[in-house]
């Protein structure tokens, strides 16, 4: 007689949580049209937000006089765990103090071999190079993704560190 | 209603005035021929653009929207590309079988679909057997499944076939049984057109109460299982084991394998809408002539097509929303619970009716 | 025929099927050699190595502070907890007191990135099962997860923010409210995730009685984590070695006596409720402070081996480190809680089907890379 109750009782709670599962779909497809949260990528690029500290590819900023805030220290090219940076400079005297200093002469960066991990970021002394949000970096020819990150003619100016450090 | 078998008989009358009576008949198979062909294609073309948007509604996303307005001409463009593939093929394979199975999948549907009412006279095969030739037909597309998985020389094939085939053969019991031949038992006919006929003073699924609802779930169940559709789909969507019975098709055969899962779900839900839903009938309600006689005035195709659409969104409810049985769960499904309980609803049918007590 | 050929039993043939590195179910670069005979398994026989990188080798070349980025791709669902462990190693070993604000920070990102593992394993445990409905659910969820670490550490996946010593920046002015917010709608989504999966009498047909793992088995294979809880094996390394803000918080240990692939999945479920309360005690009362502790530039451990075990939304992970007093480590060993559980994969599928072999390897909730690493 148990089994007999037993075989009863599972077909009908059985198919009682069936109908309580396509009861909570039933009800996401009712209320579909406002729960959508598909984004029509590439239609809606120029809407497209990103937070603040996104991390998508190294940049060296510059300022309308061109001129950049990285004195060639080469801390970040330490602190990258695979050398994804390289930067190139030579010696000069500097004019104002007589002394002799660091120039950069390229700042390359490997885009290909980057792990974004935020450590040359952390580590420049002077914020010269930050991340930006430039997130499409597919390229056809794989030479695209070594990047000179300063802009040609572009020089170090202690002025423009010393008002923006900080920030 | 509009009786289309005045449209009919008028085109035979004008066809015999032209020609002798062989020829009559050769140009009107030739016609009907090229109907149903047609509506195979658009069935199956709409049926599966309509499957991937409702299942996008489901999961909080649109379906395709990037060919055509709304993504309707999604299947076309796949088609297209289907027909325009490769057929690549392994070495090994049984040459004629392996040709011959997509053939055996497609025939089935399209005979059955000859003989279902599709509104007032517009039957192409109106015999008075319809029922039984449907089941009996219906057997012929398993032997597809099979060969196929048997030709393919592949081991994921052959289980995959093999799993079919079982599932197949022991869910037709269970239909034929419970849904079918309790309805017969209400009707006392087996033609498809008194059975929808019949139902003219109320639809078999409220007048004839708790075993006629018994056989409609029933038969719900053993559709979706005949199909091979979720949650009994373990022989195609193999998470497992890769693409099943059609893995080595590629090209227009897997098109066809493909459309006629479509066609086939077409098909039983517009055998569980003629049985227990009234077939091309309007929606009556008993006392508001008003309404009743607006119901009249909309066509019968529209009807039917209508009533099929609501059961065919139920089997894709099924779909997106359980998870799948396992081989011995579906055979022990079939054999111990559905079996003996539509054995038990037939017997209460027959006792229902013998005492009159329909409504 | 005689009657003894009638008598005779029907002879059957073992065969091998490759359940190659390329599987829609295999959760990663997994090969398994089954074998077979009809539908039932015989044996099971993983092949390791598809995606081995090195990772320990390329921690001997890094100083300590470059090491952390390398977790993150150890188990990339727990990225936050792994970046903590190694961390916590080096600061014991320096014996460097982080301040309190540090500690509740690190144990809110822990919670949250359980539980965004745990919404992922369960909409892939959806898909492997059948119900493909359900990943879309999950991830929706995790989406928010998602947008949350984004605001404040930058990266959604790979998230590198533990330095040893503290965090790499404060967390964003918007962080409170906007956990508050997600916690608020995720304790109405919870339900609707046991109504449609865990109550379906389909799943748990699937589930029930398939992969038993008894007690002394679950200890013998060291298996750890929320499959051995699944067990009654009480192993949570938050419960019996606090560290960071866990011994100020109260939670449960949820222990199953049970052991099969319904228990392992039932704890997981509850385990998301648990963080849901713990990030709701911690939320609110993060103490003002600073944010990273100073260290010198160049980090040399003394001369030793220092062992720190954290738990992770897997299991039990420990960091182990010999240093000789450089500025790298001589070696480092990561325990990881995938390796110790794929290998009661074998014993516990002999003798069900091929379809219970990828539900209980769902129930195990692998990600290859931290087997291979």
């Amino acid at each position: 007689m148990k089994e007999v109750i037993n075989y009863f009782s599972e077909i009908i709670n059985g198919g009682i949580s069936l109908l309580k599962g396509m009861g909570i779909t039933g009800k996401h497809f009712v209320r579909s049209p406002k729960e959508i949260i598909t984004q029509q990528y590439p239609d809606n690029r120029d809407t497209l937000t990103f937070e603040e500290r996104f991390r998508a590819q190294l940049f060296m900023e510059h300022n309308e006089e061109n001129q950049n805030r990285c004195d060639a220290c080469q801390t970040c090219e330490t602190v990258c765990p695979n050398g994804s940076i390289e930067v190139i400079w030579h010696r000069e005297v500097d004019p104002e103090t007589g002394k002799k200093r660091k120039v950069l002469d390229k700042y390359v960066y490997h885009l290909g071999m980057c792990t974004f991990c935020n450590l040359c970021v952390m580590a420049c002394p002077t914020e010269a190079i930050k991340m930006n949000k430039e997130f499409e970096t597919a390229v056809y020819d794989r030479s695209e993704l070594t990047k000179v990150l300063n802009k040609p003619g572009s020089k170090y100016s202690q002025d423009y560190v010393d008002k923006t450090l900080g920030e | 209603m509009y009786d289309f078998s005045k449209m009919t008989g008028a085109i035979h009358e004008w066809l015999s005035s032209l020609m002798p009576s062989l020829l009559v008949t050769t140009i009107e198979w030739i016609l009907i021929g090229v109907v149903f062909l047609a509506l195979f294609a658009i069935l199956g073309l709409v049926l599966v653009i309509v499957e991937r948007k409702i299942a996008g509604f489901f999961q909080f996303r649109l379906g395709p929207n990037r060919v055509g307005p709304f993504g309707m001409f999604q299947t076309v463009a796949d088609t297209v590309k289907l027909l325009l593939k490769e057929l690549v093929s392994t070495n090994k394979v049984d040459k004629f079988l392996y040709n011959v199975a997509p053939f055996f999948v497609i025939i089935a549907p399209l005979m059955i679909m000859a003989v279902i009412p599709y509104g007032l006279g517009l039957t192409a095969y109106d015999i008075n057997v319809g029922l039984f030739f449907v089941m009996a037909v219906s057997s012929i597309g398993v032997v597809g499944i099979l060969l196929a998985g048997w030709a393919s020389n592949n081991k994921y094939s052959l289980i995959g076939a093999m799993r079919s085939g079982a599932i197949i053969i022991s869910y037709e019991l269970s239909m034929g049984l419970s849904a079918l031949l309790a309805i017969v038992l209400l009707v006392g006919s087996l033609n498809l057109n008194d059975i929808v006929m019949s139902q003219q003073a109320g639809w078999w699924i409220f007048r004839g109460h708790i075993p006629a609802i018994i056989a409609f779930v029933i038969y719900i169940i053993t559709g979706t299982a005949e199909t091979n559709r979720v949650p009994f789909d373990l022989t195609e969507a193999e998470s497992e084991l890769g693409a099943g019975y059609h893995a080595e098709y590629s090209g227009i055969k897997f098109a066809f394998f493909f459309l006629s899962e479509f066609v086939n779900m077409f098909i039983v839900a517009a055998l569980a809408v003629t049985l227990f839903l009234g077939g091309w009938l309007p929606i009556h309600i008993p006392g508001w002539e008003g309404f009743n006689n607006i119901m009249d005035y909309i066509p019968s195709p529209i009807w039917f097509f209508l009533k099929t659409s609501v059961v065919i969104f139920l089997l894709m409810w099924f779909r997106w929303t359980f998870p799948r049985l396992r081989i011995d769960q579906i055979l022990t499904l079939e054999w111990k619970y559905l079996l003996p309980i539509s054995l038990v609803n037939l017997v209460l049918m027959a006792f229902v009716v013998m005492m009159g007590w329909v409504f | 025929m005689t009657t003894t050929d009638v008598n005779q039993e029907l002879k059957t043939q073992e065969y091998l099927i490759n359940m190659g590195p390329q599987h829609p179910a295999a959760h990663g670069v997994l090969r398994l050699i089954l074998t077979i005979d009809g539908e039932i398994i015989r044996k099971v026989d993983p092949d390791l190595g598809y995606i081995h990188r090195s990772i320990e080798k390329m921690c001997e070349r890094d100083t300590y502070k470059q090491i952390v980025h390398l977790t993150d791709r150890l188990d990339y669902l727990s990225s936050h907890i792994n970046n903590e462990a190694v961390c916590l190693a080096v600061e014991n070993a320096l014996e460097i007191e982080v301040p309190e604000r540090v500690k509740y920070i690190r144990t809110i990102m822990a919670e949250l990135t359980r539980l965004a593992s745990h919404q992922l394993w369960w909409g892939v445990m959806g898909m492997d099962i059948g119900a493909l409905t359900a990943f879309m659910y999950a991830f929706r969820d995790r989406e928010m997860i998602n947008d949350i670490m984004e605001e404040t550490v930058g990266a959604r996946l790979t998230m590198n923010y533990s330095v040893p010593g503290g965090v790499m920046f404060d967390i964003h002015p918007d962080f409170q409210r906007k956990v508050k917010e997600f916690i608020k709608h995720f304790r109405k989504a919870l339900p609707e995730y046991n109504t449609l999966l865990s109550e379906n009498i389909i799943f748990k047909k699937r589930l029930k009685g398939i992969g038993y793992i008894s007690k002394e088995d679950a200890v013998a294979y060291g298996v750890s984590g929320p499959s051995a809880r699944g067990s009654g094996v009480s192993c949570d390394v938050r419960k019996i070695h606090p560290y960071s803000a866990y011994d100020k918080v109260e939670f449960n240990e949820v222990l199953i006596e049970g052991g099969d692939s319904y228990d392992r999945y039932m704890v997981r479920m509850k385990e998301m409720e648990e963080s849901m309360n713990i990030i709701d005690q911690l939320i609110d009362n993060i103490p003002e402070g600073d944010y990273q502790v100073k260290t010198s530039a160049l980090i040399k451990l003394p001369k030793g081996e220092f062992y720190q075990k954290v738990e992770t939304a897997r299991g039990e992970l420990g960091v182990f480190i010999v240093s000789d007093g450089k500025k790298s480590p001589y070696r480092l060993k990561f325990r990881s809680p995938g390796f110790s559980n794929l290998s009661i994969l074998d014993k516990i599928s002999r003798g069900h089907k091929i379809a219970d072999l990828v539900a209980i390897m769902s129930s195990l909730d692998f990600v290859i890379p931290d087997i291979d690493r």
